[in-house]
């Protein structure tokens, strides 16, 4: 796609974010669609989608600093830089929804390590902290070239100076093995937040962390394939097999989700009076059917699959799947967070106390849509000023290309 | 003991009232406030909700004691059961484990509390509560104030929830709106005296309330029953409102 219709189509998308987020600050939360008995929707959601997206592009960039695997080496610092961009992205997300923004930080004063809530943002925090320091070192060797240039790369390349490039490559490294098992611990924490609910049988499951767990690895996985084919200068052998490698990666972690989903559905299946039943059939025979079926399992898994098994030589299919996966995602997030609320707890409060916020069904209102349009405005506009100005990729090496050019000048 | 076994030759409100008086001459921590429910003599008039509405200044969309009705058996065998729905006031309450800080606890009387001014309003407490007896708090109003400037009783109407005199302003950011809110027993009420707003307006003197820890009161009698019934036991929240089946 051309810059110019691409700039166009985030000016819409910032716009439309920009009155959301107007209307969130002077109206609150009376515009959403989520009440009193289903009081998480979209915003939580969508959190746990690009949470989930954050935690798995990290856990691969780790497997390229640990593991040292040589093809997957280039795309270490994108891999960092897009769990830091959708890390904000969900941090954002759940900062609109709380009903007092700016008591966000009471988290970090008056912690209750009782709560799952608490341990979640006490690791997202640790984790962040390491994410952008980590995403600072695997900067350093890469901008050394730049030194010289004039804007905003030799600026940031200068002040990276200050850190010896062997020092550097040995933090990167133990950064990233102290990130895994936090990465493993946030978002497992994240799913904790929801299987300690006794309240809600479908969550209260051991599976659940898991099975966030293994949701990230595969969503972030087919992101980063995405981002990969989409952001990627040079098209060469190399290309292809990173592509391909990408790939397979994702296939064998999609193959597993398909048989951790399976068995979280299944077994609750055999005992027909639970309430998981009841959550399963509404949300594969319910008004949202269409978002279990098409989006999530057609759209979702079922052709991604049939293109990564069929499609091996052909990144640009490969890079579909890929896409494919990581846009539905928010179906199966969705699908978490909805259904189960979209019960009484005690039957007959469906009609005891009638308002608008004491409903027991719900579809996100055009306003939290708007928050979350500005939410991937705000992430892909943090990306694009990433990709221009660190060495996200390698046509910024000062070896080839204007750069270069710019280099020599200087 | 039986239901009529409650009422005869006494008045149940005068001798609550003289119970809450004994209670109140203990230190907090020797009080053990429970609320009993006679699902035989609730007639579903919803007094107790409205009441509860008026004595807190609830807005639109919070409810502390919604009465769920439900049809039982068929026509011509057909009748209805009410089931009014305070907080349970769990001995161990699901929404104080989860409030990432700490703004909600078990007050040593048993009663759980927010502090509206430390609440984040992340709903995870709302979410918790297997009886669904927490609502928040949007922050919109029962009159439309743009159409008329609204007259001193509709703007001006502080509530005393928790003990604290505070005015709600609508349509801001300012607690309690954006706040989880819950029932308290009327722990205001109590403080002074009074039986919360429920109890003193159940026109079928089918509400009880009392200090579990007092032998002589009729709350602690009525726990004693075999018609002793809590909901969602299974749970292990051990609520102190109970019903009467």
């Amino acid at each position: 796609m051309k810059k110019p219709v691409l700039a166009l189509a985030w000016l819409v998308l910032a716009a439309i974010g920009v009155v959301g987020v107007y209307q969130r600050l002077t109206t609150g939360h009376e515009l959403a669609a989520y009440g009193s008995y289903i009081p998480w929707g979209l915003w939580v959601a969508s959190y746990i989608y690009f949470i989930g997206l954050s935690a798995g592009a990290f856990l691969l960039s780790a497997v390229v600093y640990i593991g040292q695997v040589k093809l997957l080496k280039p795309l270490g610092p994108l891999a960092l830089f897009t769990a830091l961009c959708t890390l904000i992205m969900a941090l954002v997300s759940i900062w609109f929804d709380l009903g007092h923004m700016f008591r966000a930080w009471e988290v970090m004063l008056r912690p209750n390590f009782r709560s799952m809530m608490a341990w979640m943002v006490w690791l997202y925090t640790a984790y962040f902290g390491l994410l952008t320091v980590e995403t600072v070192l695997a900067m350093v060797e890469p901008t050394r070239p730049w030194v010289k240039l004039s804007g905003p790369r030799g600026a940031i390349a200068r002040a990276l100076t200050r850190i010896p490039v062997p020092t550097a490559q040995v933090w990167v490294r133990r950064l990233a093995l102290i990130g895994v098992p936090l990465a493993i611990a946030f978002h497992g924490g994240v799913g904790a937040l929801f299987g300690t609910v006794g309240a809600q049988p479908f969550w209260h499951s051991s599976l659940v962390p898991i099975l966030f767990l293994t949701g990230a690895l595969v969503s972030g996985a087919a992101l980063l394939l995405a981002i990969y084919w989409l952001v990627w200068p040079k098209r060469d052998e190399q290309f292809k097999a990173t592509t391909r490698l990408l790939s397979q990666i994702l296939l064998g972690l999609l193959c597993f989700d398909i048989i951790l989903e399976w068995a979280e559905f299944s077994i609750p299946l055999w005992n027909s009076n639970s309430q998981e039943v009841a959550v399963f059939a509404a949300i594969t025979t319910g008004p949202y059917w269409w978002n279990f079926w098409i989006v999530h399992l057609l759209l979702g898994t079922l052709i991604p699959l049939g293109l990564l098994l069929t499609q091996r030589k052909r990144p640009a299919a490969l890079a579909l799947a890929g896409a494919l996966i990581a846009l539905t995602f928010l179906s199966v997030r969705l699908n978490i967070v909805i259904p189960p609320l979209t019960f009484p707890q005690i039957q007959g409060l469906q009609e005891a106390y009638v308002s608008p916020h004491l409903q027991f069904n719900y579809l996100p209102s055009s306003f939290e849509w708007m928050i979350v349009a500005f939410v991937v405005a705000l992430g892909s506009a943090v990306f694009a000023i990433g990709t221009a100005v660190l060495p996200l990729l390698p046509s910024t090496d000062p070896g080839d290309g204007d750069v270069a050019k710019e280099a020599r000048h200087v | 003991m039986n239901r009529t076994d409650a009422n005869i030759g006494e008045n149940i409100l005068e001798r609550m009232r003289a119970d809450l008086k004994r209670a109140l001459d203990k230190p907090v921590e020797d009080r053990r406030w429970a609320m009993a429910i006679d699902l035989e003599k609730c007639v579903g008039c919803n007094a107790c909700t409205v009441s509860c509405i008026a004595e807190n200044a609830l807005p639109p969309g919070v409810v502390y004691r919604p009465v769920t009705e439900e049809v039982v058996g068929e026509y011509p065998h057909a009748r209805l059961r009410w089931l009014p729905r305070p907080c349970m006031q769990c001995e161990e309450p699901p929404c104080v484990n989860v409030c990432p800080v700490s703004a909600t606890w078990r007050r040593p009387d048993g009663i759980v509390v927010i502090d509206y001014d430390a609440c984040i309003g992340c709903r995870y407490c709302i979410v918790s509560c297997p009886y669904q007896a927490r609502t928040f708090d949007f922050g919109e109003e029962h009159t439309d104030l743009s159409a008329h400037p609204g007259q001193p009783y509709e703007i001006h109407r502080p509530a005393f929830e928790n003990g604290v005199e505070r005015q709600r302003i609508p349509h801001s950011d300012k607690s309690p709106v954006g706040n989880a809110r819950k029932c308290t027993y009327c722990v205001n009420r109590l403080e002074a005296g009074m039986l919360p707003s429920c109890t003193n307006t159940c026109i079928g003197g089918a509400t009880y309330f009392g200090d579990l820890s007092d032998s002589h009161a009729l709350i602690a009698e009525l726990a004693g029953s075999p018609r002793v019934m809590h909901l969602k036991e299974e749970l292990g929240t051990s609520p102190r409102t109970f019903y009467l089946s």
